[in-house]
């Protein structure tokens, strides 16, 4: 079945590791819908978050890739695991007076804030999860929407699960995949 | 697509400060010798017990061509950079050791390209030294720069460019460490030419420790059980040999293993010389030119166990009727190779000898005479008589045999790719483990001359032969320069049809004899011989192929012999592209 899947690559911050990660991807035909990357918990270690589509094998296939890339750590496909997972979007919605109350409203009901306005829009940032940041666009959709950016989903496990801890290689990986090669 | 790109990786390549020496207060006599980049990169290739580069000089490079003449290695300058990669590739095929090359910039990397892709397929050590342009002019589009560490990204295991002087040992180390461990493959070091020539300290590096990288060598108790398991109670058993087992340097374990479980053996291409093909439970070539009873095997084998084999499809045939009555165990150091192609039921990953040596302890003794009969009664006699009957031309076979016998079947075969690759993976009765070296994965027409250059300098103590056909040849005949300069005993056997044979093969079997642009006209590959100095002879009788071979073996300097074949003489038996192992056609007689 194909279907999104949530990554989290830890792997280390050195120049170019992105570039490997994304073209190794493109390498085994696996689509990228979303790629964030940004700093751990842990010095010299960068956190990747991906959304890639794939059926199971195709995932734990790419997964099996990467680990054999000298600068990635860890994979743990998070897909099935309970997880907060969430984007933020910049929205610049057309919103004349007459609509500008309306629009409000519905910024309120997805907690969305207004973080500039002019006299004829309004630019909404949400955070939330991805199908949330959905319906909010496709209430506002009728009203114009002027410029989106969204970032891309970031995920973390709920509760006492912890994906980089020490040890990155003793986690959740696969069976077969443990260790590099 | 949406990216955020925070972290704090944005030190551009070519734009970070070198180091310098910043150590200037620590006495003379404890501290570490200043040299040049140049002397370094000698020095730790010297560290790695580097015996023989092979390369190219030019721009990018000069510098570290200064240092060679005082380095305690040899240079061969080949005529190409790709036969530079590629001899590399035989030498380390050859030795076990790891292959170095050397080219410029520019032109002279993205030439290792084709060569790099062939180790990387074939899961060769080898690492390349490349020269960069100037850090200065790094992203400039500099005069004879490319981009060689992004080219050669997803056809090296990993790949570096250098960015200070104190950097050049400690990933020449690392380099070669990446090279020879896990599952081998080629390592590229990109050095910026002001590297070279700035000064640094020459401190002997350590292995650095690398969180991302721990290959899986010891298996698993578990899992190897299980396989022995499996072993024990198959009625019908089969292993299939890969390269794993002669990268890993298991023979001599698997040859206890194959005569403890009596099971018996089939070869992928680069899987030849893992058990000798004398052994009565070796049964040849699987695949798409896999002999009848083998690929017949395949189709009735219960248990069937890859030892260090990727299940590329020219051993698969159709994956989804691959070995269908069989239970599979995949012994394999890579665990992505774990049911990449083929479903794994047992999966064991691990060093394919660490691996065997623990199945030792597991496995009964068993025999399958009744299974090895049935086997041999699938064998294709009718061909097999076909190809001792046929009086007008040299027949292809009749050589292949007769340079395993002429030399006892103890000197290292090189090929080149295509018809005569595998007439001799049929018929050369390969005995010896690292005695075959071909191109498997990549395919790489021109490999036979420099492989097998590189095989002679990494084994002056052996016979070095090649078998190549009139177009690989002529692709990389210039080789044969740098075979009369390094004054190499390399014996070249031209299998010379007139055409691109296997694609012509093709085109007459599946393209109805469409014909386009395999006919090859070829240069009188004796004179041509002389024209470089070395030494030509031309066989176009049956009579004359022994004597011949003998002469040639007799013969100092690199020897060329033109073996006059019928031009459209066939590969049999053959699976059709995409077909299954089982639907292989077998021979067809009036093509003889």
């Amino acid at each position: 079945m194909n279907r999104p899947h949530l990554l989290v690559v830890m792997v280390e911050d050195h120049p170019g590791v992105l570039n490997r990660v994304v073209s190794l991807l493109r390498r085994r035909s696996i689509n990228i819908d979303s790629i964030t990357v940004g700093h751990s918990e842990q010095p010299g270690v960068s956190r990747i978050t991906l959304v890639v589509p794939g059926t199971d094998d195709d995932i734990e296939q790419a997964t099996k890739q990467l680990y054999k890339l000298l600068e990635v750590l860890k994979v743990t496909d998070v897909t099935d695991l309970p997880v907060v997972s969430h984007e933020m979007a910049l929205i610049k919605v057309s919103a004349k007076a007459q609509h500008r109350q309306e629009i409000l409203l519905i910024a309120q009901m997805f907690n969305a804030r207004v973080i500039d306005a002019s006299p004829n829009t309004l630019l909404l940032e949400m955070t939330g999860p991805e199908d949330q940041v959905d319906s909010l666009l496709a209430m506002l959709r009728s009203f114009g929407i002027r410029e989106l950016v969204r970032t891309g989903s970031i995920a973390m496990t709920r509760g006492n699960q912890q994906i980089s801890g020490k040890g990155l290689h003793n986690g959740v990986a696969p069976t077969v995949a443990v260790g590099a090669n | 697509m949406s990216t955020t790109k925070t972290a704090s990786s944005s030190v551009l390549p070519g734009k970070a400060v070198t180091n310098g020496n910043s150590n200037g207060t620590v006495s003379p006599r404890t501290s570490p010798e200043t040299l040049t980049g140049s002397q370094i990169t000698c020095r730790a290739l010297e560290a790695e017990g580097v015996d023989v580069v092979f390369g190219y000089p030019g721009g990018a490079v000069i510098p570290l061509y200064d240092a060679l003449p005082s380095a305690g290695f040899h240079h061969v300058l080949t005529r190409f950079e790709q036969w530079a990669a590629l001899a590399a590739d035989g030498y380390a095929r050859a030795t076990g050791k790891v292959g170095v090359c050397i080219a410029t910039s520019g032109p002279g990397a993205t030439n290792l390209v084709t060569g790099l892709a062939n180790s990387q397929l074939d899961s060769i050590p080898v690492v390349a030294i490349t020269g960069q342009v100037g850090q200065a002019m790094i992203g400039l589009d500099a005069f004879q720069e490319t981009d060689i560490t992004g080219i050669t990204l997803p056809i090296t295991k990993h790949n570096y460019l250098v960015q200070s002087v104190e950097d050049i040992a400690p990933t020449i180390r690392e380099a070669f460490y990446l090279a020879r461990s896990g599952r081998p493959g080629p390592v590229l070091v990109d050095i910026p030419k002001n590297l070279f020539q700035a000064s640094g300290k020459y401190v002997p590096a350590a292995v650095r420790e690398r969180r991302g990288y721990q290959p899986t060598t010891t298996p698993n108790q578990r899992q190897v059980r299980m396989a022995a398991e499996l072993l024990n109670n198959a009625k019908r058993p089969l292993i299939m040999a890969g390269h794993g087992i002669l990268i890993s340097g298991a023979e001599d374990s698997f040859a206890k293993l194959v005569d403890q479980t009596g099971v018996p053996v089939i070869f992928t291409l680069l899987g030849q010389g893992s058990l000798p093909e004398s052994h009565p439970q070796a049964l040849g070539l699987m695949g798409m030119h896999g002999h009848r009873h083998v690929n017949r095997a395949l189709e009735e084998c219960d248990v069937l166990v890859n030892i260090g084999a990727r299940f590329d499809d020219r051993a698969t045939g159709k994956v989804a009727e691959f070995a269908p009555k069989a239970k599979v165990v995949h012994v394999d150091i890579d665990p992505a190779e774990i049911g990449k192609n083929v479903h794994t039921d047992v999966p064991v990953v691990g060093d394919a000898r660490q691996v065997i040596n623990v199945m030792l302890q597991e496995v009964e003794p068993r025999s399958h005479d009744a299974w090895l009969a049935w086997i041999d009664s699938q064998r294709d006699t009718a061909l097999e008589a076909a190809l001792e009957d046929r009086p007008d031309w040299p027949e292809p076979y009749t050589i292949i045999k007769a340079l395993g016998q002429a030399t006892s079947h103890d000197a290292i075969f090189t090929t080149d790719v295509g018809q005569h690759q595998m007439w001799a993976a049929q018929h050369l009765g390969l005995e010896r483990p690292n005695r075959w070296l071909t191109s498997g994965g990549l395919g790489t027409m021109g490999y036979g001359l420099p492989s097998a250059v590189g095989a002679k300098i990494g084994r002056p103590d052996l016979e070095v032969w090649t078998i190549v056909g009139d177009g690989g040849f002529q692709m990389s005949l210039n080789e044969l320069a740098t075979c009369v300069q390094e004054k190499l005993d390399v014996r070249i056997a031209v299998i010379n049809n007139g055409y691109l044979g296997m694609v012509r093969q093709w085109q007459d079997l599946f393209h109805a004899k469409n014909y386009s642009e395999v006919e090859i006209y070829g240069p009188d590959f004796v004179k041509l011989a002389e024209a470089y100095g070395a030494t030509g002879f031309r066989v176009t009788k049956d009579s004359e192929i022994l004597p011949t071979i003998q002469k040639a073996r007799e013969t100092a300097g690199p020897v060329v012999i033109d073996f006059v074949i019928e031009p459209e003489a066939n590969v049999w038996p053959i699976v059709p592209p995409g077909a299954s192992n089982s639907d292989m056609m077998l021979h067809r007689f009036e093509d003889h």
